[in-house]
């Protein structure tokens, strides 16, 4: 390689050089293009860094509220206390409040411990008491209530250990951290660990976080999905039954038969529109229009199916229209030919054969639907439900949350065991939200059909 | 009548209208189905439409109309002078309401007979509590003016409501009469149906313009309402936002607009040349195997609800930023900044901006490409200076709808941005925006009369107005591009 | 074809600019160029004609090489410019390009002015310093493709303005301005008007003082009209080449006689 090549002359390139030596202004050029072509790989690979580091970090803060920490003992059921008057029954036992079951339960947890030589001594009661779920004493209560004839036996029970106590299993609290943290002590997670190595503690799966209602900010331990899943179901079962006749009714007729006119442009420019309206704002149109005006309850499911329906049907009726598109004319034409009606060549014809590509954009359009938070905030979904709605259809009113306003309540409580809790809940989301594109996916793959 | 009745009613009529519209037609020509006009299951569902439409239509009207009707009529029943100088009338409306409802539940627990709440006295009955007994808490006792005008709603709605299902049910089986009548051997029954089934999917499609309609409206009255209450000039110029539930709030929109644009602008600075980058890449160099790897994962990215780029914001990127970047640099000790939020949202954008310019890229012919390579040009050289000035308005219009994106995006500025509003340079420090105080203003308890929960309305449309010109803009200049190449 | 003026045709030189030997091209299973040996001499108008689909176009794009945009396309033999094959490891396509220029079937104006389309070569190329010299270069391209009285004055305007006929000769004046040594022409005025057609054919004709010019069509006519040698191909394989005038008048081969007398194609 000589300076031959960069012999500078009026045409700049020296007419015989030869096409197997690079010149020096080749050499830069392709320097560029390698550079471009790495900032292109550098942002594909940042896309899909991105997207790995989001999914780890779910994960791994999410993945430990599938377990929890149970606490296995014997609880002395004495009578004098639960049931005063000893006759059994349930209404005059229920004047007895939680605090009168919590003494009973630490009883219970140091006689279990004394029983197998763990030493409590540098612990008070009260922080032995705390090692158990503040929840306990209420379930205790509800289950006696429910079996009255137990009373003044003992039972081994199985309680909740404190969301701190199950933070030190799961990493979240240390020694070190116990020593700053006013809700533990390290003596607590002597204890803890004794307790393990006796067996009377253990860290396992637990359905509650997946079946149980959701906690007061001082129970994390026993917060659950139940009414949240139930709630965005029902909300789910709202916006299919409404999207997909409207939506396809509008699709048909707008692809089918609408003559091209001033109206249906108008429809077209709102439909794409639409599509593109921030969210929060169909959650006002919400609070203004199905609770303010028409009266409808906060927190239903009824009212966040509505919105979520009316924020749906653009993305529905895009889809819907495009799969009709791609049914060729000819099958149009075939049908007419042999004497059917328009309105049968769509029903008869365009419709089946549009169907698998009406149904996955449908799954994808409820897909959407389902992760969408900002509008059901505003119309009272925030609210802390406790009690499952009831069955359908009446269940439609009562109050419930749902998956992704349940992510982001949890978000906004001081403990941080909710935010384990919280990437949990964004877990059991994108669980269902893989298996509804998983669906969508073998729909499109199973029917795909090339004209 | 509940409402579910009433249509499980009128569905069973129509479901008679189909078997006698069928039978009818059939029994005409005497079952041989050859001589009539249409095939035998239009007639059905002649009869099952003539009785079904027209009911659900005039019910669904009712719905809407009765409350405002009603409310209007009780309202003229209150004299200005029940309407203490606190209140307003609206407020003593919710407090009728609110009486009304009271009644109709303690009704229907039996906690009271028909009669005697109809009948019911202030002076001869503690209303407030005996409706606290079923759980109805009021807020304040009850004045004579009040039940009157609760006991009148009761009355006007019940009554309201007999008629609807009168009106209803009796219009289903007019429909299902005149079906019945009109079917004979040469009724055209098919053109009838299918005229029918066109309205219908006419109405169908109307739905895009009421759903307009309706935000438009249900932005526009509360609007209203708020600039009745707070000058527009102060909204709209001033430089603080201080909402105090007290009253003498600043409810300036400048800082919250300043938040909004600050993370918007960070979030695109972020997305597009990323998401731009990424399509030429996946459109113009990766091989086959490499692009069904990288461009579903890409994908995967915009179909993650924002709800979890906003919990990844709060709990990695903003710890992150704060330990790494904001504290060692001396910027500032807080997690939720507007770089925070504006970094997430550029990763949620990115897919966005991405699949919008591989569509775009794409759209530019083969023959620019071959133009540019066929004189010697490197690929670069031909991205840079040919491809990308030709797709360049559609790749503007990219943008403008990511922006708008930006621009709308709640759940990550809620939970990555803070809540404090302020006008600031600097990027590590938490700001609010739009939105966030959107959802700020209206959850929780709110009262609908006071300025800090209406200025929701008026935020919401200042983002609406923002929002829709973007994207008509950008829609424009997108379509304008295409049908450029076509 | 009484229209053909094919005696006082000479090549004017002997000099081989491009010579291919055994070169197949594949695209995927497709066979589609079959054991092709031909000798292009420099400052001549070479036609490739043959039945539409029979290879020419692909035949003319491995000689710059713009086959290796097709994803699955493999060409194997050899091609040599100037003794050099271009298929060696160390060529570098793009400079390659720059010699061996192309103009296309499909008039493919950039969407830019009229000016920076003719610039748009050099300036990768590097080949002016500075303006003045890069308005130089403009000119005489737009000149040398006989189209610079009409755009003289508008300059500035966009090259996707003019008339298909200008806009084909303004591509023309952009592979021109690099100074390629070999010109490829794909069916150049197979969307031109006839006196579109005409004007550009004059200009290839005086492109043969300067270049090597390779020029694809299924008229016969025109390839008698601007061509001094000639390659038949059918079903990828080149039947026949010769001089332009002993093809037309003197097949050797029966497939050529029948093309040439409209039997087949
Ligand atoms: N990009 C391609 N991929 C696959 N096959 C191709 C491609 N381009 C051309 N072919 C095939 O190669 C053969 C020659 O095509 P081509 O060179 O375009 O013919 P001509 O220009 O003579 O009409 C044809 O059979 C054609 O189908
Ligand atoms: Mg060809």
């Amino acid at each position: 390689m000589t300076d031959l090549s960069a012999a500078p002359g009026a045409a700049g390139r020296a007419k015989t050089s030869s096409i197997l030596e690079a010149d020096a202004r080749t050499r830069r050029r392709n320097a560029a293009e390698a550079r471009f072509k790495l900032y292109g790989m550098l942002a594909v690979a940042t896309g899909v860094l991105a997207l790995i580091l989001l999914l780890i970090s779910i994960l791994s803060n999410g993945l430990s509220s599938f377990r929890q920490t149970f606490v296995t003992f014997d609880v002395p059921l004495s009578a004098e206390t639960l049931d005063p008057s000893g006759n059994r029954n349930p209404d005059e036992m229920s004047k007895v409040s939680t605090f009168g079951y919590s003494p009973l339960i630490l009883n219970g947890l140091k006689e279990a411990l004394s029983a197998r030589g763990i030493s409590v001594e540098e612990v008070p009661d009260a922080d032995l008491a705390n090692m158990i779920s503040r929840a306990a004493a209420a379930d205790l209560r509800d289950f006696v209530l429910a079996n009255p004839q137990v009373v003044g036996e003992t039972l081994s029970f199985e309680f909740l250990a404190n969301g701190r106590i199950d933070g030190f299993f799961k990493g979240r609290v240390t020694y070190e951290s116990a020593e700053r943290d006013s809700n533990v002590t390290p003596g607590q997670l002597r204890v803890a660990e004794a307790m393990v190595a006796a067996g009377l503690m253990e860290t396992r799966f637990n359905w509650g976080f997946i079946t149980g209602p959701d906690a007061s900010g001082q129970r994390p331990e026993s917060a659950g999905l139940g009414v949240a899943i139930l709630g965005s179901f029902y909300m789910m079962l709202v916006v299919l039954v409404l999207t997909l006749p409207i939506g396809v009714a509008a699709s048909i007729y707008l692809e089918e038969f609408a003559p091209k006119n001033r109206f249906t442009d108008l429809i077209e420019v709102n439909i794409s529109n639409l599509a593109a309206v921030p969210s929060i704002v169909f959650g006002i149109l919400g609070l203004a229009v199905f609770i303010n005006f028409a009266g409808l309850p906060q927190s239903a499911p009824i009212v966040g199916g509505l919105v979520l329906t009316l924020m749906t049907l653009p993305t529905i009726i895009i889809a819907t229209r495009a799969s009709l598109k791609s049914v060729p004319p000819s099958i149009r034409q075939a049908a007419l030919g042999v004497g059917a009606s328009k309105m049968q060549s769509v029903f008869h014809h365009v419709l089946p054969l549009a169907a698998p590509g009406i149904l996955t954009g449908t799954i994808i359009g409820l897909a959407q639907a389902l992760g969408e938070t900002a509008p059901l905030l505003l119309i009272g979904m925030v609210a802390f439900v406790r009690e499952y709605p009831e069955g359908l259809p009446q269940g439609l009113f009562d109050p419930a949350s749902a998956l992704p306003v349940q992510v982001y309540q949890w978000t906004q409580r001081s403990d941080p065991a909710f935010v384990e809790r919280a990437s949990g809940a964004i877990i059991v989301l994108l669980v269902f939200l893989v298996l509804m594109n998983a669906v969508a996916v073998l729909l499109r793959r199973r029917f795909e059909r090339r004209w | 009548m509940p409402v579910l009745w009433i249509v499980l009613v009128v569905l069973a009529i129509g479901l008679a209208g189909y078997v006698l519209g069928r039978q009818r037609a059939l029994a005409g020509v005497g079952g041989d189905a050859s001589h009539l006009h249409s095939l035998p299951a239009y007639y059905g569902y002649n009869g099952l439409l003539f009785a079904v439409v027209p009911a659900f239509l005039v019910m669904l009207v009712w719905l809407l109309v009765q409350p405002v009707y009603v409310e209007n009529r009780v309202s003229a029943l209150i004299p200005d002078s029940a309407i203490s100088e606190s209140s307003t009338r609206s407020l003593v409306m919710s407090d009728v309401r609110r009486v009304a409802e009271g009644l109709d539940a303690a009704v229907a627990s039996g906690a009271m007979s028909g009669d005697f709440a109809r009948d019911l006295r202030t002076d001869l009955t503690d209303v407030r509590a005996r409706l606290g007994e079923i759980g109805v808490a009021l807020g304040s006792d009850v004045s004579p003016e009040v039940l009157i005008a609760a006991q009148s709603y009761r009355a006007t709605s019940g009554t309201l409501s007999m008629a609807m299902t009168l009106v209803v049910i009796g219009l289903a089986l007019a429909g299902l009469a005149t079906a019945y009548v009109r079917t004979t051997p040469e009724y055209r029954a098919r053109n009838t149906v299918e005229a029918m089934l066109l309205a219908l999917l006419m109405l169908a499609s109307t739905i895009a313009i009421l759903t307009t309609v309706g935000i438009v409206f249900s932005l526009i009255f509360e609007t209203i309402h708020f600039f009745q209450k707070y000058p527009w000039q102060s909204f709209f110029f001033s430089l603080t936002w201080r909402p105090s539930f007290e009253g003498g709030s600043d409810l300036g929109l400048l800082p919250l607009l300043w938040g909004t644009l600050y993370i918007s602008v960070i979030a695109l600075l972020v997305s597009v040349p990323i998401g731009l980058f990424a399509a030429i890449y996946l459109s113009e160099y990766a091989g086959p195997k490499v692009r069904a790897a990288a461009k579903p994962m890409i994908e995967i990215l915009a179909g993650i609800p924002t709800i979890v780029y906003g919990l990844f914001a709060l709990i990695t990127v903003g710890p992150l930023l704060r330990d790494y970047f904001a504290e060692p640099l001396g910027l500032g000790t807080s997690s939720s900044s507007v770089m925070t939020a504006g970094i997430v949202m550029g990763i949620m954008l990115i897919p966005f901006v991405s699949s919008l310019s591989d569509d775009i890229i794409n759209a530019v012919p083969q023959a620019m490409r071959d133009g540019s390579l066929g004189l010697g040009a490197t690929q670069s050289e031909t991205i840079r200076q040919v491809i990308i000035p030709a797709a360049l308005p559609g790749i503007v219009g990219a943008i403008l709808l990511a922006a708008s994106r930006a621009i709308g995006e709640t759940m990550i500025v809620v939970l990555g941005a803070g809540a404090a509003a302020k006008i600031d340079l600097n990027p590590f420090e938490a700001m609010t925006t739009v939105t966030v105080k959107i959802v700020g203003q209206l959850t929780g308890d709110t009262d609908f009369s006071s300025p800090e929960s209406l200025v929701a309305f008026a935020l919401g449309m200042t983002l609406f107005v923002i929002t829709l010109g973007l994207n008509v803009f950008a829609l424009y200049i997108v379509r304008k591009y295409r049908e450029q190449y076509e | 074809m009484n229209d053909m003026r094919l005696t006082e045709r000479n090549v004017t030189s002997s000099e081989i600019k491009i010579s291919a030997r055994q070169v197949d091209v594949f695209y995927g299973e497709t066979h589609a160029i079959k054991k092709v040996d031909v000798a292009i001499p420099d400052k001549t108008v070479t036609a490739f004609i043959g039945p539409s689909g029979c290879g020419k176009s692909t035949f003319l794009r491995c000689l710059n090489r713009m086959n290796d945009t097709i994803d699955g396309c493999r060409v194997t033999g050899d091609i040599l410019l100037d003794g050099e094959d271009i298929y060696d490891k160390r060529v570098d396509p793009v400079q390659l390009r720059a010699k061996v220029g192309m103009v296309f079937q499909k008039p493919n104006p950039f969407p830019k002015s009229i000016y920076d389309n003719v610039a748009y070569g050099p300036r990768i190329h590097g080949l002016a310093r500075g303006k003045q010299e890069l308005d130089e270069i403009v000119e005489k391209s737009l000149r040398r493709a006989a189209i610079w009285d009409e755009v003289k004055d508008r300059l500035q305007a966009p090259g996707t303005g003019l008339s298909g006929g200008q806009q084909q000769r303004l591509c023309i004046a952009r592979a021109v301005a690099t100074s390629p040594e070999v010109l490829l022409m794909d069916e150049p005025c197979s969307a031109l008007d006839p006196i579109a057609t005409a004007q550009v054919e004059e200009l290839i004709d005086e492109l043969r003082e300067r270049f090597s010019v390779v020029i694809v069509t299924h008229s016969m006519q025109q390839a008698a009209r601007v061509s001094q040698k000639t390659a038949f191909f059918h079903l990828g394989e080149l039947v026949e080449f010769g001089d332009t005038g002993q093809i037309f008048t003197t097949p050797k081969d029966p497939r050529t006689e029948s093309y040439i007398t409209g039997r087949i194609g």
